[in-house]
C-alpha cells in the first residue's frame, strides 16, 4: 500500500465508524431519544426514587433518616387520620369524576348544536379551568363562609326560605360536599372541550345512516356517539381521575383538612405531615401510598375502557 | 506652605478612598471579617411597617460597618421549608429569623449566640423566662438563637357590648368568662374562637384552653400527659363555650376571626394586635368606629398555671455554621436588638412583635395606646408548644398536626366525649414523642 493510500484509509475509518453507526435505526433511535431520557432520568425518575426511598426512612425536616423498612406504612394503617383520608380522596375522586363526566359530557353535547355565539361560549367555558386554582379556592372559601356566604345571603336574607345560614364547612358532610363541588365545577371544562373535540371527529354520515335506520336519539347516542368517543373518554378520563385523586390546593386553601380531618385528601395530609409537621418519611410514606391507587386507575381507563368491545360490540375484541 | 498639584491629587483621592471605604469603629471592636456579606430570610410582613423599618434598620448596620446584608422574606408556610434546605445543604442565607422551634431542630448546625444573647440580657434588663426556654439550648446554657418578638394572642373584646352584657370588666375566671359568653350570645353579640386547622387562631385558644385547666400535651420529662382529668375538665368546658360560640367556628382559619370580629359579627375573640392596628385604621368609617369600641384582656386565669396563659407566635433568630461572616452575623443580631433599632421597630408594628428582653417593657409604645398595653406582658403569660416538655420537632409536628385542636373540635362537635377525644389526642401525640 502507498503512503497515500494508507492515509485514505485512516483518513475514511472514523467516518466510516460513524457513518455506519447512524445508519443503524436502533442506534439512531436510542441517541434521539437520549437527551429526553436524560431529562425524564433527572426531574422524573430521581425525584419519584428518592420519595420512594423517604418512605421506608425516618428522615425528618432538618435531619436525614435512617432505614426502617416498612415501619411507616405499618404504623400509617393504624392511623385512623391516614385512613380517613383514604377514603375521602376515594370518595372525592369518585364522585368528583362522575359529576365531571356527567356534567361535561352533557356540556359538550350542548355546544356541539349549532348554537349562536358558540365560539364565544366554548371559550366562556374554559374560564373555571384557566383560572388559577389558588383563586379559585378563595372563591369558594369566601362562597362557603359561614358568615358571609353569597348562597347563604340569597336563602336566609332574599328568599327567606331558611332561617339560618349553611355551615359549609363546619360538618364534616357538608365539608366534603362542598369540596366536591368545588372540584367538580373547576374540573367540567377540561372534560367538555375533551369531548366536544372527540365529538367533532364524529362524521355526520354515521348519524344520517342510523336515522335512516329509524334509530331514535337515544340509540343514535348509545350505538354511534358513545362508542366512537370511547377512546377519547378513556384518556379523558384517566387524566380526570389523576387530577382529582392528586388534588391538593383547592382542599388545604379552603379547608386545610378540617373540620376534625374530615376533609383531608392523601395528598394533603402528605403535605401536612411532611412540611409544616417535619416528618418527612411519613410524608412520603403517605405520597407513595397513592401511587398503587393511581396505577389501578391507569390501568383500568386503558385496558378497560378502551377495549375494542366495549366500543364496537362484544363480537370485536 | 504651598500646596502642589500632586498634594491636591493624594489628598483627594485618599478622601475618595475614605468615602468609600469607612472603617467604622463598630466594625474593628467586633472584629467583623473583612468584606463581610450577610443573607438573612426572615418572615414577611403581617403589618406593613414590620418589613419597612426592619429594612430601614438593616440599612443602618450597612452604614455603621460596611457590611452588605440582603434581606429575603418569605412567606410564613414556606420559611420552615427553607429553612431546612438551609440547614441540609448548609448553603443558602447566613442568618435566618426562623419559628420559635427551629432553632431547637437544627440546634447542631448553628452558631454559638451565648456572648451575644448574655450582653443583650445585661444591657436591657434580662430576658424573660420564656425567652430564654426559646433562645437556649434545652438543659444548657447555650444560646443558639436570638428570640427577636412574639406575636401575643390574649381575648378581644367589644367593649359596650362586655358592659351591655353586665360586665364592668373583663373576667379573669373560667366562670365568669362562660357566663360573659353565654350573655355574650343571649344579647346577639356572640363569642367566636377558631376550631378549624387555624395555625395560630386555633392552637392558641386550644392551648390556653388546656393550659389554664392546669392539662399540657406532655411533662417535664417530655412524657405524653394530655389524658389527663385536667384535660378532659377544659374539654367539658369546651364543650359548654362552644355552644355561646357563633356557628361555622369548626371551619375557621386564621383570618376568620378578623373577617367576623370586623364586621360587628362577633363581640369576642381571641387575636394578636393585628386586628386592632387594621381596624383602627381603616378607612371605611363604620370599621373603624369598632376599633373605638374594642379592647383587649388577657385570657382568663384558671386553676392550671396560676397566672394568665397564651400562646406567643416567636420569631427566633439563628445564625447557621456555614457562614463565612459568623462575627458579621452576630453583630448583625445584636444590632437589629439595640435601642435605636428594636425600639423603632417596636413602636412601629405598634406593638406587633413583643420584647423578649425586659427593659423594652418601658418603650413609648406601651404608652402610645393604653388598648394595647396588654401585649406588652407578652412574654410574662407565653407558654409554649410542647409544654411543660422541651421545645423539641415532637412538640413542633404536635402543633402542626393540630392534635390539641382538633381534640377540642372533635368534642364541641360532638363527635367524641372528652374522654374519647383526650384518649385520641394522647394515642396521635405518643406517634410523635416515641423517640
Amino acid at each position: 500500500m502507498t503512503i497515500a493510500a494508507e492515509a485514505r484509509t485512516t483518513h475514511h475509518l472514523p467516518q466510516n465508524w460513524l457513518v455506519r453507526l447512524l445508519d443503524n435505526k436502533s442506534c439512531l433511535i436510542f441517541l434521539c431519544l437520549l437527551p429526553a431520557a436524560a431529562l425524564l432520568l433527572i426531574f422524573l425518575t430521581y425525584p419519584l426514587g428518592l420519595g420512594i426511598w423517604l418512605a421506608f426512612t425516618d428522615t425528618k425536616i432538618g435531619r436525614s433518616g435512617h432505614f426502617i423498612g416498612f415501619e411507616n406504612f405499618t404504623s400509617l394503617m393504624q392511623d385512623r387520620v391516614f385512613i380517613t383520608s383514604v377514603w375521602n380522596t376515594l370518595l372525592y375522586t369518585g364522585v368528583a369524576t362522575v359529576a365531571k363526566f356527567a356534567l361535561g359530557l352533557w356540556l359538550a353535547l350542548l355546544l356541539n348544536n349549532h348554537l349562536p355565539f358558540k365560539s364565544l361560549l366554548r371559550a366562556l367555558i374554559l374560564v373555571p379551568w384557566i383560572v388559577p386554582t389558588v383563586l379559585s379556592a378563595i372563591a369558594f372559601w369566601w362562597i362557603y363562609d359561614p358568615q358571609f356566604s353569597i348562597i347563604s345571603y340569597v336563602l336566609v336574607d332574599v328568599l327567606g326560605w331558611r332561617t339560618s345560614y349553611i355551615d359549609f364547612l363546619g360538618e364534616p358532610w357538608a365539608a366534603r360536599w362542598s369540596l366536591i363541588a368545588a372540584n367538580t365545577w373547576r374540573g367540567i371544562p377540561f372534560v367538555a372541550i375533551s369531548l366536544l373535540a372527540g365529538l367533532q371527529t364524529i362524521s355526520p354520515a354515521l348519524y344520517e345512516a342510523a336515522m335512516l335506520d329509524g334509530a331514535n336519539a337515544w340509540q343514535r347516542f348509545r350505538h354511534v356517539t358513545f362508542p366512537m368517543l370511547m377512546p377519547i373518554l378513556a384518556v379523558v378520563l384517566t387524566f380526570s381521575v389523576l387530577f382529582t385523586f392528586t388534588d391538593f390546593q383547592l382542599v388545604y386553601a379552603i379547608t386545610r383538612g378540617g373540620p376534625i380531618n374530615s376533609t383531608h385528601l392523601m395528598a394533603t395530609l402528605a403535605f401536612q405531615r411532611g412540611i409544616p409537621g417535619g416528618q418527612l418519611g411519613e410524608g412520603a410514606a403517605i405520597a407513595v401510598a397513592m401511587i398503587p391507587f393511581l396505577v389501578l386507575a391507569t390501568l383500568f381507563s386503558y385496558y378497560a375502557l378502551a377495549r375494542r368491545k366495549w366500543q364496537q360490540g362484544e363480537d370485536n375484541d | 506652605m504651598t500646596i502642589s498639584r500632586r498634594d491636591v491629587l493624594i489628598g483627594g483621592a485618599g478622601l475618595a478612598a475614605g468615602a468609600t471605604m469607612p472603617v467604622p469603629s463598630i466594625a474593628q471592636a467586633a472584629n467583623i471579617e473583612k468584606g463581610a456579606t450577610l443573607r438573612v430570610l426572615r418572615p414577611t410582613k403581617f403589618v406593613d411597617p414590620d418589613q419597612t423599618i426592619f429594612n430601614e434598620n438593616t440599612e443602618a448596620f450597612t452604614k455603621a460597618t460596611g457590611v452588605q446584608v440582603r434581606v429575603d422574606y418569605a412567606s410564613w408556610e414556606d420559611l420552615r421549608p427553607q429553612t431546612a434546605v438551609t440547614a441540609n445543604t448548609g448553603a443558602g442565607p447566613d442568618i435566618v429569623v426562623g419559628w420559635a422551634d427551629d432553632p431547637h431542630i437544627f440546634a447542631d448546625k448553628l452558631v454559638d449566640l451565648t456572648q451575644v444573647a448574655e450582653d443583650l440580657g445585661k444591657k436591657y434588663g434580662g430576658w424573660y423566662p420564656v425567652a430564654e426556654k426559646y433562645g437556649k439550648k434545652d438543659k444548657t446554657n447555650t444560646w443558639i438563637s436570638i428570640p427577636m418578638g412574639g406575636s401575643g394572642g390574649p381575648a378581644v373584646y367589644r367593649e359596650s357590648w362586655v358592659k351591655e352584657a353586665g360586665f364592668d370588666k373583663f373576667p379573669t375566671d373560667h366562670a365568669g368568662f362562660l357566663d360573659l359568653a353565654r350573655k355574650l350570645k343571649a344579647n346577639g353579640h356572640p363569642a367566636g374562637f377558631a376550631l378549624g386547622n387555624a395555625v395560630g387562631d386555633g392552637n392558641s385558644f386550644c392551648n390556653w384552653l388546656v393550659w389554664s385547666h392546669g392539662g399540657y400535651m406532655v411533662d417535664e420529662n417530655n412524657k405524653v400527659a394530655i389524658n389527663s382529668k385536667e384535660t378532659i375538665e377544659a374539654l367539658k368546658y369546651a364543650k359548654a363555650l362552644y355552644e355561646t360560640f357563633i356557628p361555622g367556628t369548626l371551619s375557621w382559619l386564621d383570618i376568620s376571626n378578623n373577617k367576623a370580629l370586623s364586621a360587628g359579627e362577633i363581640g369576642l375573640t381571641q387575636n394578636g394586635v393585628s386586628l386592632y392596628f387594621s381596624i383602627k385604621n381603616a378607612k371605611d368609617e363604620k370599621t373603624a368606629a369598632i376599633g373605638k369600641d374594642l379592647n383587649h384582656a388577657p385570657m382568663p386565669v384558671g386553676a392550671g398555671v396560676g397566672r394568665p396563659t397564651e400562646t406567643a407566635l416567636v420569631i427566633n433568630a439563628m445564625v447557621f455554621k456555614h457562614t463565612k461572616f459568623p462575627n458579621a452575623a452576630k453583630e448583625y443580631l445584636r444590632f437589629m436588638m439595640e435601642n435605636d433599632q428594636y425600639d423603632k421597630w417596636l413602636t412601629g408594628c405598634f406593638g406587633y412583635w413583643t420584647q423578649p428582653l425586659k427593659g423594652y417593657a418601658k418603650s413609648k409604645v406601651w404608652e402610645s395606646d393604653p388598648k394595647i398595653l396588654v401585649y406588652r406582658d407578652t412574654w410574662e403569660r407565653a407558654l409554649w408548644s410542647g409544654y411543660k416538655g422541651a421545645i423539641t420537632e415532637a412538640a413542633g409536628t404536635v402543633n402542626a398536626e393540630y392534635v390539641m385542636v382538633q381534640m377540642v373540635a372533635s368534642v364541641c362537635a360532638g363527635q367524641a366525649t372528652p374522654e374519647e377525644a383526650a384518649a385520641e389526642a394522647e394515642r396521635r401525640a405518643k406517634r410523635y414523642y416515641r423517640t
